[in-house]
């Protein structure tokens, strides 16, 4: 959805770019300031990954909400309702329900079973070293595809909103964006990265919420005017806006691509690591149920607000225009703001998608380096034995450095791919390799370490095999990887058949394996159930 | 478990597996997944139905209701409502089902730890 395809390079106009940058600007100065006050207190591991759990239910919904809303679900899913109608919102809905996973299966047995990372859940009653290895390297790989893509789809957008089409200022602009990231992630841990997603939820919705009612406002606030007047613009779908199928009822293949994407959506949600690391910031269960209270209310409103923004900006900037203005389909929204305010609402879009961008590669930054630093470092290379306190938060700062440079490499590089695919293949990892391992460990009483290495690998491996095999990277038009073809897995969205194929991997390595530690599985039910011992981890 | 932050609450040398057998906790279990697992069945199956009617039923998705509101569109919301609706029925059961009889066994083992 971030694909970086520009092909016209036509600057909009009425575009202020020195405007754009200065609203960014104050962003980012504001954000700063907040998270050097925000640092203050961080000494411990605990105030570096989980903010001291000092954050309330609504307080942590709302960065959920900011994490999660990234570029790629406010620009792209305007965008795709823009040009495709229907087949646009249908994202949103996958997007939106996945949270029921999260909030009556994961949130709150995680609060009370783990510390700082997924590695911590699954390593209860596992062996330590091989299962958090395993959970750090499924980590690693979902939080590097998705960094990936947005650092990737953060070009297409400076292209789009200041107007800098060449290569070296591109580069400058991603560099740029990716140093203030590890600031925030270096100076205000998971504090500092809170709140910048706090600010930026509030900023985005709040945005989005105005240009919804504006757009209604036009339209007697009549739904079925605004679709008629989307429909009647010339250059667009027409009717076929309406109803499903105008991007994925192409083919059978593409119908089933789109149900196996439909399935990695509302099962990959719960199983994303910097979702979950977000429930380890609240100090009880019962905030954990709160936040995903909050971010199912936000998110789920946000997803309306797209909606009428993505048939407004058929309506009433119309599919032509947007195609051939640069980013393509992500110009939806930034377009419909400038018909809507003029350059200065343009402007105040532009720095929240760019605020967006920074939000949640933060996020997923401090994530990543607590995973290494927490699993790897902590417990597989040093057996658990750190002796100096700060060594943990210090190897976390220095693995938060190496992965904000090579993501703004990586993001550089990726400039001009069609990365899209990445997202797609982030929450097709998390549902296969982290969701059945989190589900059995939370409910099957026989679940063992043997059957958490199997579902882990075995997801990992599927999964990115079969989108190395698939259309995605070879043999069709749109391939990261053009000219040749060595593609036999029909589907780019492998969840249908590699999160089945995951289940029954862990399921299988755990009856072909002895039973697990009886005392210790015991101890975890309990403790995942009433949150013994977990509420008082606070109290110091 | 980790280096950085004692287990603090622990009760040292706690018999979870006879706690685990406890008639409170039994029932605590059993009211954790007569609620989630079935509603969890109940939306996922909901939710794979919408998406098979979006992606091969085009045709019904695409008939009017009112105006230019179609089934498709309607049907769309009602996965919203349905999201809002189960979160609300979660809530509502965890604070009268199950908090009561979590925060129960909670203290009973914290009180004898210490």
């Amino acid at each position: 959805m971030n694909g970086g395809t520009n092909l016209a390079q036509t600057a909009i106009e009425g575009i202020n770019p020195g405007l754009n940058m200065a609203i960014f600007g104050a962003f980012v100065a504001i954000t700063l300031i907040i998270v050097f006050r925000a640092s203050r207190n961080t000494k411990t591991a605990s105030d570096y990954y989980a903010a001291g759990r000092a954050f309330s239910g609504p307080q942590n919904g709302i960065a959920i909400a900011g994490d999660y809303l990234s570029a790629a679900s406010f620009l792209g899913i305007c965008g795709a309702i823009a040009l495709n109608g229907y087949d646009g919102f249908l994202y949103s809905i996958g997007f939106l329900v996945a949270w029921l996973v999260a909030l009556l299966l994961v949130a709150e047995l995680l609060r009370n079973t783990g510390k700082f990372t997924m590695g911590d859940v699954l390593a209860f009653r596992m062996r330590q070293r091989p299962v958090r290895a395993a959970a750090a390297i499924s980590t690693l790989a979902v939080s590097f595809f998705y960094l990936l893509a947005q650092m990737a789809g953060g070009g297409s957008l400076v292209n789009l909103l200041l107007g800098i089409t060449g290569a070296a200022g591109q580069a400058a602009v991603i560099a740029a964006v990716g140093v203030v990231m590890i600031l925030y992630v270096l100076i205000g841990g998971m504090k500092g990265t809170t709140w910048v997603q706090i600010i930026k939820a509030v900023l985005l919705i709040s945005g989005a919420f105005a240009m919804t009612v504006w757009v209604l406002a036009l339209y007697g606030f009549n739904l079925s005017d605004l679709l008629a007047d989307a429909v009647a613009m010339e250059g667009g779908k027409g009717e076929a806006l309406l109803a499903p199928g105008a991007q994925y009822g192409v083919s059978e293949i593409t119908k089933l691509n789109f149900l196996s994407l439909g399935i990695a959506l509302v099962l990959g949600t719960a199983g994303l690591p910097h979702v979950l690391m977000r429930f380890y910031t609240v100090p009880t269960a019962k905030e954990a149920r709160r936040s995903v209270v909050w971010a199912i209310g936000l998110i789920g409103v946000f997803y309306l607000f797209t909606l009428v923004l993505g048939y407004g900006a058929g309506a009433l900037v119309g599919a032509e225009r947007i195609t051939s203005a640069p980013g393509g389909v992500n110009s939806a929204a930034p377009l419909l703001a400038l018909q809507l305010g003029g350059p200065v609402l343009l402007g105040f879009i532009a720095a929240v998608a760019f605020a967006t961008i920074l939000a949640v590669v933060a996020g997923l930054t401090i994530t990543a380096s607590a995973s290494f630093a927490h699993d790897v470092y902590a417990n597989v290379i040093k057996k658990g034995k750190v002796d100096d306190k700060n060594a943990e938060v210090r190897v976390a700062r220095v693995t938060a450095l190496v992965i904000g440079a090579v993501s703004i490499v990586g993001g550089i590089l990726a400039r001009e791919q069609n990365v899209a695919f990445l997202v797609a293949l982030a929450f097709a990892v998390a549902a296969s390799a982290n969701l059945p391992t989190i589900l059995y460990s939370l409910f099957w009483r026989r679940f063992n370490t043997a059957g958490a290495l199997w579902s882990i690998y075995g997801g990992l491996a599927v999964t990115i095999t079969l989108i190395v095999f698939s259309p995605a990277v070879s043999g069709a038009e749109t391939s990261m990887i053009k000219g040749v073809d060595f593609s036999w897995f029909p589907l780019e969205n492998p969840g249908l058949v590699s999160i089945p194929l995951s289940f029954l991997l862990g399921w299988l390595g755990t009856v072909l394996s002895k039973p697990g530690d009886r005392a210790k599985q015991a101890e975890m039910e309990v403790r995942s159930l009433t949150g013994v011992g977990a509420e008082k981890a606070t109290a110091h | 478990m980790t280096s950085t932050e004692r287990d603090v609450g622990n009760p040292p040398g706690e018999d979870w597996e006879a706690v685990q057998a406890s008639p409170e906790f039994t029932e605590l279990r059993r009211r954790l997944r007569v609620f989630v697992f079935p509603m969890t069945a109940f939306f996922l199956g909901w939710y794979l139905l919408y998406v098979l009617v979006a992606d091969y039923a085009h045709d019904f998705m695409a008939i009017k209701l009112v105006g230019n509101i179609n089934v498709g569109l309607v049907f769309g919301l009602l996965q919203f409502v349905s999201t809002f609706v189960i979160t609300g029925l979660y809530v509502r059961y965890a604070n009268r089902r199950l908090d009561p009889l979590a925060a129960g066994i909670r203290e009973r083992l914290e009180g004898s730890g210490e």
